[in-house]
């Protein structure tokens, strides 16, 4: 370990790290701009630069560059550093006057008056030089699309030969490093930049390939998306794991298939919303100002896109009206689900309340086929969002939305009143239908448990086993099972759980008396039973004499294995394997009861 | 045989019988969900409820054939959604083998149907009970055995 003395405050660090580590180490704030702690440093920029009184050398040396030695003592802001730093902001400041970054720097420097004349035009802009992005390109993302072309006055960050090439691989890195932010990577890039979108805000905004999924994810911790990801696409980067303090980032981490036994099984796959870009005379995805109800409520929410405001996506002012037009897609006999999506009347009450609380005088209006609020307090809820925000409800389906100017005509019938209206919104909001979520048929499929032309799983009794499934063991909770909202998801997923519980505490299973016996005298042991079983439950079992002699080798069912089915009494030819309750002569009894 | 003679008065009367053998998991509970539902189907068909298709030897579709049975249906749960994995691909390849064999024993083969039914497929059910009974109703009585059994076939 070193010692350092910085600011009169001692510091240890390890042997290899820089003065600017030591400095953080100590809590001594030193300014940087072309510093990145996971890109080589370089020195560029000058702006870090620090005493050296004792120790080393001494004079003025870049802390980010300046390896840290035993003994030395730093001043970060004697009154030769200072000035330093005030040269270095001058110079600065005339080439980029335009940079908000460095015109802050040098406001708290005290830098009232700039001795050089401003750069304008060919000469100025906001690059300030300090090549962080060309470091970056070249030893961190391995790519170099980008150097530093020409010399003297006409220096500047470029590509190579002032072509833009493949080699760029439109990653944004440099964008993103930039200390003043002034490099638009599709200067440099001859394909479209492409932002991943951010899977839960809808894609309303982008996000890295490392990151959280979502606020309140558990766990709680970044994970890499290597499709996207500069490590796994090309090999270089690597900057996660340079900088992670907890030396966390592992890239040999791998998907794993984890194998449990267990005694019983919940699905609890919930649902999706139904894309309404298939009705195209709502709009969607054709007018920005058309949402769904679930990227209503990410623009609503404060860890949403927009941190909660709430703005038109066509040119980012509130929304003075808004129309939410239930019933997209649900209730629909033809070209739709016609079951009820159940949610939609309470959500949409919901989104109106959350609209009036973001835009005070703005003007809710909800088509609605019926108001189902069948539940504790729901109708007096919707009551409520009627009577207190002056929301207006109006009973009727909508024909078509349209642009009109700068707002969205909505056309549509008032049933109540008779007559078609047309609003003019700012916003439209589809409470489109819920539907299963997608894999969930093969998932039912591997669990054998049967699910409806919709996708939506099979309750063992519509109205007797409403968690139980036909298969032993396989329980339903949520939205899987049909549309549910949160208080009844609870209620089915508690009683699911007690149901696993009662099944797995038990020392001993119950099974169905039903199974396959054998009879073992006339077994000629063809094993074409073997054959046909599913469960593997059938193998050999050799009859032997007192003397140990086989006489015979004959089908064996193994009860606890065998489900019933029934499949090797049918392929016996010797007809000696009956199942228990659906022996031959029970069926050919019921066969000829019918004819009596 | 299809066109059944028989006089007019008797043609009224008749009222064809349909043995249909349904798996527990799919086609029972498919029939079940029918009547919960409220789905009316008519009553010319009779349930041998049977642990899965695959259970269904050839010799309970004779014997149902046998006893006087119009029409035999044998109904699962859709491929690949058998309950027990694999029961109703053996039904399927077995009883279709053996449909190809009703003829040898004189019964014609659009009396024998397979199908698949879900247990969500409660009006499935009900609509095809109703397209076999106008099936059967149009192929007439299945009369060759019990003619056989009473003299009547020259015998």
């Amino acid at each position: 370990m070193l010692k350092l003395t910085i600011d009169g405050q001692q510091v240890e660090v390890e042997q290899g790290k820089t003065i600017l580590d030591a400095a953080k180490l100590a809590g001594k704030e030193i300014p940087t701009l072309c510093h990145h702690p996971a890109v080589p440093p370089a020195g560029a920029c000058r702006i870090c630069v620090v005493e050296i009184v004792a120790g080393d050398r001494p004079g003025l040396v870049p802390a980010c560059a300046y390896p840290a030695k035993d003994e030395m003592e730093i001043q970060t802001r004697s009154e030769r550093v200072l000035e330093s730093r005030r040269m270095t902001l001058q110079l600065l400041l005339a080439r980029s006057p335009g940079s908000d970054v460095i015109r802050q720097m040098a406001k708290e420097h005290g830098i009232k008056e700039l001795p050089f004349p401003e750069q304008t035009g060919e000469n100025g802009d906001d690059c300030i030089m300090c090549g962080l992005c060309v470091r970056l390109c070249q030893q961190i993302i391995g790519a170099s699309a980008i150097c530093f072309d020409g010399r003297g006055p006409d220096r500047k960050v470029s590509t190579p030969y002032k072509s833009q090439s493949d080699v760029c691989l439109g990653c944004g890195a440099c964008a993103f490093v930039c200390p003043t932010g002034a490099i638009d990577p599709a200067d440099y890039c001859p394909n479209p930049i492409e932002k991943i979108p951010n899977e839960f805000n809808c894609g309303l905004d982008s996000r890295t390939p490392i990151h959280i999924p979502f606020p309140q994810a558990v766990p709680n911790k970044p994970f890499i998306d290597r499709e996207n990801c500069i490590r796994f696409r090309t090999g270089g980067c690597g900057a996660c794991e340079t900088i992670c303090p907890a030396g966390a980032i592992d890239y040999d981490m791998t998907d794993e298939f984890v194998e449990e036994e267990v005694g019983a099984i919940i699905v609890a796959t919930g649902y999706e919303i139904m894309d309404p870009s298939i009705y195209e005379e709502y709009g969607y995805g054709r007018y920005p100002d058309v949402v769904t109800s679930l990227e209503f409520e990410r623009m609503v929410s404060a860890s949403g896109p927009t941190n909660g405001e709430l703005t038109r996506p066509s040119n980012g002012k509130p929304p003075m009206s808004i129309a939410f037009l239930q019933c997209i897609g649900s209730r629909r006999e033809t070209g739709g689900k016609p079951y009820c999506s159940k949610i939609c009347c309470m959500y949409t009450a919901k989104h109106t309340i959350l609209y009036k609380h973001k835009v005070h005088d703005g003007q809710a209006f909800v088509f609605f086929m019926d108001i189902r609020a069948g539940g504790k307090n729901y109708d007096q809820f919707v009551r409520r969002v009627v009577k207190e925000k002056q929301a207006t409800y109006l009973r009727g389906r909508v024909s078509k939305v349209f642009p009109r100017g700068d707002k969205l005509v909505v056309r549509g019938a008032d049933t109540l009143s008779g007559t078609q209206v047309e609003i003019a919104a700012e916003m439209v909001v589809l409470v489109a239908a819920m539907v299963p979520s997608s894999g969930v048929r093969e998932l039912s499929q591997k669990l054998r448990v049967g699910y409806d032309e919709h996708g939506f799983l099979l309750e063992a009794h519509p109205k007797l086993r409403p968690v139980d499934t036909n298969t032993a063991g396989v329980f339903l909770a949520g939205a899987c099972h049909s549309p549910k909202d949160i208080p009844e998801s609870v209620a089915q997923a508690g009683a699911a759980a007690s149901k696993a519980l009662g099944l797995v505490c038990h020392t001993r299973l119950s099974r169905e008396p039903t199974i396959g016996v054998v009879d073992e005298s006339s077994c000629n042991g063809c094993f074409e039973c073997e054959g046909v079983c599913a469960y593997g439950a059938i193998g050999p079992r050799e009859i032997k004499d007192k003397k140990g002699n086989v006489l015979a080798t004959v089908a064996f069912i193994n009860e606890g294995l065998c489900q019933g089915c029934g499949a090797c009494a049918a392929t016996c030819r010797s007809k000696s394997i009956e199942v228990q309750g659906y022996r031959d002569d029970q069926l050919f009894a019921a066969i000829n009861a019918i004819h009596r | 045989m299809t066109q059944q003679t028989s006089d007019s008065s008797e043609q009224s009367e008749w009222q064809p019988r349909i043995v249909a053998f349904l798996c527990n998991w799919c086609s029972y509970a498919g029939a079940d969900l029918a009547g919960m539902s409220r789905f009316a189907y008519p009553a010319a068909i009779k349930i041998v409820r049977v642990p899965c298709s695959g259970r269904v030897d050839p010799m309970f579709v004779i014997k149902s054939f046998e006893q006087g049975a119009d029409l035999v249906l044998v109904s699962g749960c859709h491929p690949g959604d058998c309950h027990y994995t694999s029961g109703n691909y053996h039904a399927r390849r077995k009883l279709l083998a053996f449909r190809e064999l009703l003829t040898f024993l004189g019964i014609d083969p659009r009396r024998f149907k397979i199908s698949w039914v879900s247990a969500a497929e409660g009006a499935k059910w009900s609509s095809l009970v109703k397209e076999l009974t106008a099936e059967v109703k149009e192929l007439g009585p299945f009369e060759t055995y019990s003619k056989i059994l009473t003299g009547e076939n020259g015998r």
